[in-house]
């Protein structure tokens, strides 16, 4: 293979004059863990909503629940973010739309927004798959205790439906964070925007991937072992098989 | 809203949009998902094989692709599929690729690491008896996975299969970072040429959702079905 391996170029300067490549490289990293976290953020919330909803009794909220998971899951992420970006703007009123577009950052909100909400169907799956894998004797137990049904799903369907969701939550966590790079098509410059301009400046095209690349494993290599500290933390004792990894599909 | 929406844009580009970007982007995922189910089914082997050596490297692969975002994916292979074509063709200087056999290349190899993970599961849903009684039959390995196991894991597994080429047909519209011309790239060409924005990603959204929606309707409906001739 006749290319030139040069490693040092991660110390060296990048055109911008104050920073070397390899702070370049960690600035999108910070952008790929801002975005991934907020949206987490924004994912969870939803997602919880609307699993809860889809395991309600009422079969209209249910229908609602399974609509919105149909929307979001079958368009492509790559056509969201342009629908967010490029779209939203010009169906609002013009005052509405001219401020999305020229509010600094519009890029990082938009990313976070439609990252969440994307998430949002995949996590609202696994909750309801979580709530519906418990024995349906809670339920009732929790109501013939005199709870209302929110106050069934707060005290005893959902703690126990969360713990036993965790892994697959995890593999969604680490989802995000690889989705966000998408984000660069609309001009967030997150870590694989970062090692795409470092490859076109510097030239060291395979260097810069290469970095990129160890971030993600890093990144990836924190995220599980810190999911499985919590997956010890917040176990109940003797209830389910903690240490077995439950059924992902 | 939608009083200068303009449906003609669409109506005109409608041959260029299916003729050159949906056939780039169904052929470009049947076979991704042909190779990725080859390529995943021998990763799926050599992951559950007793070689030392053998399942560390498979497994290497496989976690490394997990773990890296597929646009990262794109761009390295976008970059490194011109120094292995000079590989294996011992060409003098990096060969140029088109940009179907790279995106060809890139998600085959992609896919495979998530198709190995799913035919593993499969494999390892067979009961060891069965094995055990295809060894004790005089069976060799080879003999043994062709006609007994790799049979029955990969009609478990049809549904997921399925599911996973569904997750690709949407994921191939992330070749438009390499600037390929599949369904999105052309609407999104058609788009910026004529300022038509709003209706060319709407009209894109609308056929991307029908088509993924029918295709996992029928994979459920499919699902059902097995379930009960099981």
């Amino acid at each position: 293979m006749n290319y030139n391996w040069n490693w040092g170029i991660f110390f060296q300067l990048s055109p911008d004059g104050t920073y070397t490549y390899l702070q370049l490289l960690l600035f999108g990293a910070g952008w790929t863990l801002a975005t991934a976290l907020l949206a987490w953020a924004i994912a969870l919330t939803v997602g919880a909503i609307v699993g809860v909803i889809r395991t309600s009794p009422n079969p209209w909220l249910v229908r609602l629940g399974n609509a919105y998971v149909e929307l979001f899951r079958n368009i492509p992420l790559l056509v969201q973010m342009f629908l967010w970006y490029f779209v939203l703007p010009e169906l609002v009123p013009s005052t509405i739309g001219d401020w999305l577009k020229q509010s600094t950052n519009a890029s990082f909100y938009n990313a976070v927004i439609c990252l969440g909400l994307y998430t949002s169907a995949r996590v609202a799956e696994q909750v309801k798959a979580g709530i519906l894998s418990l024995r349906s004797g809670q339920r009732m137990a929790g109501l013939a205790m005199g709870l209302t049904l929110p106050q069934t799903y707060r005290y005893v369907l959902l703690p126990m439906a969360f713990r036993i969701i965790l892994p697959p939550l995890t593999s969604e966590f680490l989802n995000i964070i690889k989705n966000s790079s998408v984000a660069l098509t609309i001009g967030l410059i997150e870590l694989t925007a970062a090692a795409r301009s470092m490859a076109e400046f510097s030239f060291q095209v395979f260097e810069a991937f290469t970095g990129a690349t160890l971030i993600y494993i890093i990144i990836n290599i924190v995220v599980v072992n810190g999911m499985r500290w919590v997956e010890r933390r917040v176990a109940v004792p003797g209830f389910i098989s903690m240490g077995q990894p439950a059924a992902a599909h | 809203m939608f009083s200068n929406f303009d449906w003609n844009v669409i109506l005109r580009s409608l041959p260029y949009l299916f003729f050159d970007g949906m056939r780039f982007t169904i052929m470009l995922t049947l076979m991704a998902t042909a190779g990725g189910i080859v390529i995943g089914t021998l990763l799926a082997m050599a992951r559950l094989s007793n070689i030392p050596g053998v399942s560390q490297v498979s497994g290497a692969y496989v976690n490394l692709i997990r773990s890296m975002p597929l646009v990262l994916v794109i761009f390295w292979f976008y970059f490194l599929v011109p120094y292995i074509g000079q590989w294996i063709t011992g060409a003098s200087r990096p060969i140029q690729v088109g940009a179907f056999l790279s995106a060809l290349v890139t998600f085959t190899l992609f896919e495979a690491a998530y198709f190995c993970e799913i035919m593993r599961a499969g494999i390892q849903s067979i009961p060891r008896g069965q094995v055990q009684a295809a060894e004790a039959l005089g069976m060799s390995y080879w003999t043994s996975m062709r006609e007994i196991i790799l049979p029955q894991a990969f009609r478990n597994m049809l549904p997921i299969l399925l599911t996973q080429t569904i997750i690709l047909f949407q994921d191939t519209s992330l070749v438009y970072v390499i600037s390929v011309t599949d369904f999105l790239g052309a609407a999104s060409k058609i788009a910026q040429r004529d300022g038509r924005l709003v209706e060319m990603y709407l009209f894109a959204a609308a056929v991307y959702f029908v088509i993924s929606l029918a295709a996992s309707y029928s994979v459920r409906r499919l699902q059902n079905r097995i379930a009960i001739i099981r």
